[in-house]
């Protein structure tokens, strides 16, 4: 059995490696940053753990329907898909900064990629 | 199997079940998210038991420290007694004003001795009820070599409790305070890392702590702490915290007044701006921030994009209940 993204780009280590790098990215894109001002820097953090995850390919519970609602706010204040391509750049740089092997940075991008439509309420 | 205690009723689980599932499976509620142990939304805190490894992975080490963990990820190899993350569960302790002192024209010291142990964690805070009001206030004392507790409380305009404080208040009397709070406090995880400490008006209390705290500790690295207010009026422990800079090589104080009287050798700007021009990169720092919640908040973020590591900023933003008419008045614990 061959193994999975989420084993083979390093589980949670890999995860824990990436979400500060990649919250620190998204925070100093001016293209984006907006959307990620909080006052709970943490809880938010937490969230971009969740997504990384998701992304790796790893355990989640997250549907469809959660997508949709947890951005409808941020829908409603713009959001589109030139903000979703910003983060996935953020994503990729990110990955590439960890020196992940470009197939599974690929991997990866077509996990994040399949959020767009629910996630841009569409 | 394992049980459990929550809200004075006892559940059993199942064999591998996690907290969260065992008690949604009995009708209890728990907020929760992810269920994957990333969201941390399931914070629960063990006052009875162990919470194994992990359940633990992730979170702070603060809040770690005090047995904090997350639900989901949480299967009991022994018996717990939980609760979730409230104020309400800390036990009222009484304590005694011993003495007050005026630390310069607006902040006043008082120290209390409370009428029974209280641990506490250099930096931490309590709150203190009052006739019918609660108000938080930062410990500016040491648990270790300081048997009193020390606040330092600056007198808002209009204030109720503060001018109480500064007007009634006086040695003999007896406090009613609930605590200990917060999670922004020193925390040993490497000797010779860098520590960076901000903290305007009496956001120097829990500082003045936290300092003095690492030193005992036997921190090697260095202690950048930067104290800002507006006025030079409004500096005060600078002959205490220069003997400090004389009594270790490795703690460092910089006084800085943000309007223009600033005088001869103090830096003239705000606190937060002259720290992170002196350092502008924090990778591997820890940094605590302390007083105006617009400047803790703001300092947060660009602390973070500086390049520290989010589970080493420590923050306490003083709340105000109401908008504060003016930015001097921000503060509302000291």
């Amino acid at each position: 059995m061959s193994k999975s993204l989420y084993e083979r780009i390093g589980g949670e280590a890999a995860v824990n490696a990436a979400v500060d790098i990649f919250y620190r990215k998204v925070l100093a894109d001016d293209r984006i940053n907006r959307f990620f001002e909080t006052v709970d820097m943490e809880k938010q953090a937490a969230k971009q753990k969740g997504f990384l995850t998701f992304a790796f390919g790893g355990p989640h519970h997250y549907t469809g329907k959660d997508m949709r609602q947890g951005h409808a706010h941020l829908v409603k204040q713009g959001l589109n898909d030139s903000h979703f391509d910003a983060v996935m750049e953020n994503l990729g740089a990110t990955l590439k900064e960890l020196n992940v092997p470009a197939e599974l940075i690929a991997e990866a991008a077509a996990i994040a990629e399949s959020t767009r439509n629910d996630v841009l309420g569409r | 199997m394992p049980q459990i205690r929550f809200e004075n009723r006892t559940y059993a689980l199942n064999g591998d079940e996690s907290v969260l599932d065992g008690l949604t499976r009995q009708g209890v509620s728990i907020p929760s998210s992810c269920r994957s142990g990333i969201c941390q939304t399931c914070l629960m805190r063990a006052v009875q038991g162990r919470p194994p490894a992990d359940a633990q992975k992730g979170i702070k080490e603060t809040l770690r420290e005090r047995n904090f963990f997350l639900a989901c990820a949480c299967v009991p190899m022994e018996d717990m007694e939980l609760s979730l993350p409230s104020d309400d569960d800390l036990p009222h302790i009484k304590a005694r004003v011993v003495s007050k002192e005026r630390l310069n024209h607006d902040i006043m010291r008082f120290r209390l001795r409370p009428a029974a142990e209280f641990n506490y964690r250099a930096g931490q805070f309590i709150n203190l009820h009052h006739d019918d009001w609660v108000r938080s206030y930062s410990l500016a004392s040491v648990p270790r070599g300081e048997d009193f507790l020390e606040l330092q409380v600056q007198r808002l305009p209009g204030g109720r409790a503060s001018g109480w404080l500064h007007d009634e208040c006086k040695a003999g009397d007896e406090l009613n305070l609930q605590g200990p709070l917060g999670d922004c406090y020193y925390t040993q995880s490497d000797v010779e890392q860098s520590l960076l400490l901000i903290g305007t008006g009496s956001g120097l209390a829990p500082l003045w702590g936290i300092a003095r705290d690492a030193l005992a500790q036997g921190h090697r690295g260095a202690i950048h702490l930067f104290h800002g207010s507006r006025t030079a009026a409004g500096l005060y422990l600078s002959d205490e915290l220069r003997a400090l800079t004389q009594a270790h090589a490795n703690f460092h104080y910089t006084p800085c007044v943000s309007g223009p009287d600033a005088p001869d050798k103090i830096i003239q700007g705000r606190a937060n701006a002259v720290a992170l021009a002196q350092f502008p990169q924090l990778k591997n720092w820890q940094v605590f921030l302390c007083g105006n919640a617009a400047m803790v908040k703001s300092t947060k973020t660009k602390a973070f994009l500086a390049g520290a590591a989010l589970k080493d900023i420590h923050a306490d933003p003083f709340e105000f209940g109401v908008t504060p008419p003016r930015e001097e008045s921000a503060q509302a614990q000291g």
